[in-house]
């Protein structure tokens, strides 16, 4: 069964002279809610135009299911698409709204009024059929857009930014009920989206673009936990992985030694070409972080450095402390704590991490280890 | 109190717009020895409605004393095809232009603007000569004809500028559902830009019923309409001029223009909001 299978091989876009996509190969497996991810301008929404027929590519395949649709008409394609601005049609009803591709398509009246019925229950919008969008609120129009994709039973839902437009309370909810949606119908859905909490909480799987290229694909925890490049750990994850520049000191078949901060750090090597005396950046998570006098004192699996307070941002559930270290020359280092913790600027504090999870990157910012995988020893 | 000088100024302002008008409707009102004998803004001593029987259905025009009523038909057998092709063909022309399929697109539209600016005299000699190659010269087509060609450039440019405030995924979303170029048309845009069409309906209606020169130039004998008729009564030579019945004919043609702004107006407010508000 390949109905709802998506694959894409080598597509690339071009407008004019400007390349936007530059050689896509993704297969999404049937019943995946894939989430395409990255900044503004990277390519996501028009990969996701590219599925939809919106736009042709100018290389490359695009297959549905077992048919290459390449060159097909959006609207054969077996595919529905949410808009970030609903893009519901103003003069019409919810109901009309949502038939209206069918009443296209020719089918009966009263199959049609079935199947807006059916779609109407699952997403409660039954009260509210005969309601014109001016009268609706933005979630009930947002899912009068999904309800419109539902009553045309597409292999594939299409969704481009479609919680952008509402307000953070309301976008936590509709979220939910994506989700909640996603387990109800099993379709393969596409997800295009900046906002990495919602890929985080949302997709069986992520695609990071960036610049129209692929930097990584994943299901979450797993991009979260080995990220491939820089780029993947900066994005992944909030607040951002803080950076160090080391140096590699003496390079062994298993593992790498980088001078970072005064310390020496020996850390797992796993694909990428490191000799002494390369540059590499160490990357460690915010909340990775362990603080305290001597919290990690003579554990030979962690590393410790002092530093001074900067900035500190207390949200109640969790303080974020900005930090500045002597030998530390490039930025601030922002750690993340659990509970409300007062910390006084201009103070000293020690923090500790474990070398199991630090990242290191190569100088063209490829993983060199991958934290966890295996133990790290501090020399 | 303070608004005084306010309704002041706009009240001497309406009596000079229709200061004209009331004589004209005084003057229609009077017998003609009235007329002849007191002074042109003296209100009617005794009104009569003899002069408007007379303007409508007495009155004689080239040979026949049947009055305006026949020319009156005669327009509006003009301006009702005239309104409905021009409007048809300056919606779907607006909505394909407003597309902007390639950058050629919007010379074209530029193209035709140029036929804004031409005042219609300019181009009449070609247009007569292209209406009689076509076999149309004389008849009620031709003129019908020579309007919506006329009327085209401005109505597309009130469709276009339009439906290009319309968002684009409204498109993308329609074309998803398998609406085509005209099924989108039909079904999404045209219910959208209806205060648009009442504004093109309410400014060509007043154009072409209005209209002379057109009349004139390319109707047949018994199809001119009811601005040339008028033209015929009042400029006649042979008699005495009946002034009341002069200003009664006048009233009569310019009703329906009147009508159609009143009750139009307040569709017609809204449409030239729409294209700065989007609703």
């Amino acid at each position: 069964m390949a109905k709802g299978r998506v694959q894409l091989h080598g597509v690339m876009k071009s407008f004019g002279a400007v390349d936007v996509i530059k050689g896509v190969d993704l297969e999404i497996a049937p019943g995946e809610l894939t989430v395409f991810v990255g900044p503004s301008g990277c390519g996501k929404s028009t990969l996701l135009r590219l599925v939809s027929g919106l736009e042709l590519p100018t290389g490359g395949s695009i297959m549905i299911g077992d048919r290459d649709v390449t060159l097909v008409h959006p609207s054969e394609r077996g595919i529905a698409m949410v808009f970030q601005s609903y893009a519901l049609y103003p003069h019409m009803s919810v109901a009309e709204n949502m038939g209206f591709g069918l009443k296209i398509a020719g089918l009966p009246k009263n199959l049609i009024k079935e199947k807006v019925a059916r779609a109407a229950e699952i997403l409660q919008l039954t009260p509210l059929l005969d309601r014109k969008p001016r009268a609706l609120s933005g979630g009930q129009r947002q899912r009068v857009a999904i309800g419109r994709c539902i009553v045309r039973e597409p292999e594939v839902f299409l969704f481009d930014e479609p919680l952008s437009n509402l307000d953070a309370a309301l976008r936590g909810q509709m979220r939910v009920e994506i989700a909640r949606l996603h387990a109800k119908l099993g379709a393969t859905m596409i997800y295009v989206t900046h906002d990495q909490v919602e890929a985080m909480t949302l997709a069986t799987r992520i695609v990071v673009l960036n610049a129209g290229r692929v930097e990584q694909i994943g299901a979450p925890i797993e991009l979260y936990r080995h990220p491939a490049n820089l780029f993947v750990a900066g994005f992944i994850g909030s607040p951002r992985m803080n950076f160090m520049d080391g140096l590699v000191d003496g390079a062994e078949a298993d593992s790498v030694s980088v001078r970072l901060n005064g310390a020496t750090l020996r850390l797992p090597r796993h694909n990428a070409d490191v000799r002494p005396g390369a540059k590499v950046t160490v990357g460690i998570r915010p909340e990775h972080f362990r603080v305290g006098p001597g919290v990690d004192a003579g554990d030979d699996q962690a590393v410790e450095f002092d530093s001074v307070i900067d900035l500190v941002e207390r949200l109640g559930g969790e303080t974020l402390a900005h930090l500045r270290m002597p030998s530390l020359s490039d930025g601030v280092l922002v750690v993340k704590m659990s509970g409300d913790i007062a910390l006084r600027i201009g103070t000293g504090l020690r923090v500790g991490v474990r070398l199991a999870q630090c990242h290191l990157f190569d100088a063209q910012g490829r993983a060199v280890g991958e934290p966890g995988s295996r133990a790290a020893v501090a020399a | 109190m303070r608004r005084l000088p306010l309704y002041l100024m706009l009240s001497i302002a309406a009596l000079m717009v229709l200061f004209p008008l009331l004589v004209m409707l005084s003057t229609s009102l009077k017998p003609l020895d009235e007329i002849n004998h007191g002074s042109l803004f003296a209100l009617p001593q005794d009104p009569t409605l003899a002069a408007w029987t007379k303007a409508w259905g007495g009155a004689c025009i080239s040979g026949t004393c049947r009055g305006l009523s026949v020319w009156f038909a005669n327009s509006f057998a003009i301006v009702l095809p005239a309104l409905f092709c021009s409007l048809a063909l300056g919606a779907l022309t607006g909505y394909a232009l407003s597309l902007r399929t390639a950058r050629w697109v919007d010379m074209l539209f530029a193209a035709l603007l140029i036929g804004l600016f031409i005042p219609p005299q300019v181009t009449l000699y070609p247009m007569i000569v292209l209406v009689r190659e076509m076999g149309l010269f004389g008849t009620l087509g031709g003129l019908v004809f020579a309007h919506t060609v006329w009327g085209l450039a401005f109505v597309t440019l009130l469709f276009r500028n339009f439906f290009l405030s319309v968002p684009r995924d409204l498109l993308k979303a329609a074309r998803i559902d398998g609406a085509g170029f005209l099924a989108t048309f039909w079904h999404v845009m045209l219910p959208l830009s209806l205060p648009v069409c009442a504004v093109a309906l309410v400014l060509q209606f007043t154009y072409i019923w209005n209209d002379f020169i057109l009349g004139l130039t390319f109707a047949g004998p018994g199809q001119q309409p009811v601005t040339v008729a008028l033209n015929v009564l009042a400029g006649s030579q042979f008699g005495q001029q009946e002034y009341n019945v002069n200003m009664a004919a006048t009233m009569i043609a310019a009703l329906p223009t009147i009508l159609v702004y009143l009750l139009s107006g307040r569709l017609f407010v809204r449409g030239i909001a729409a294209g700065a508000v989007k609703g």
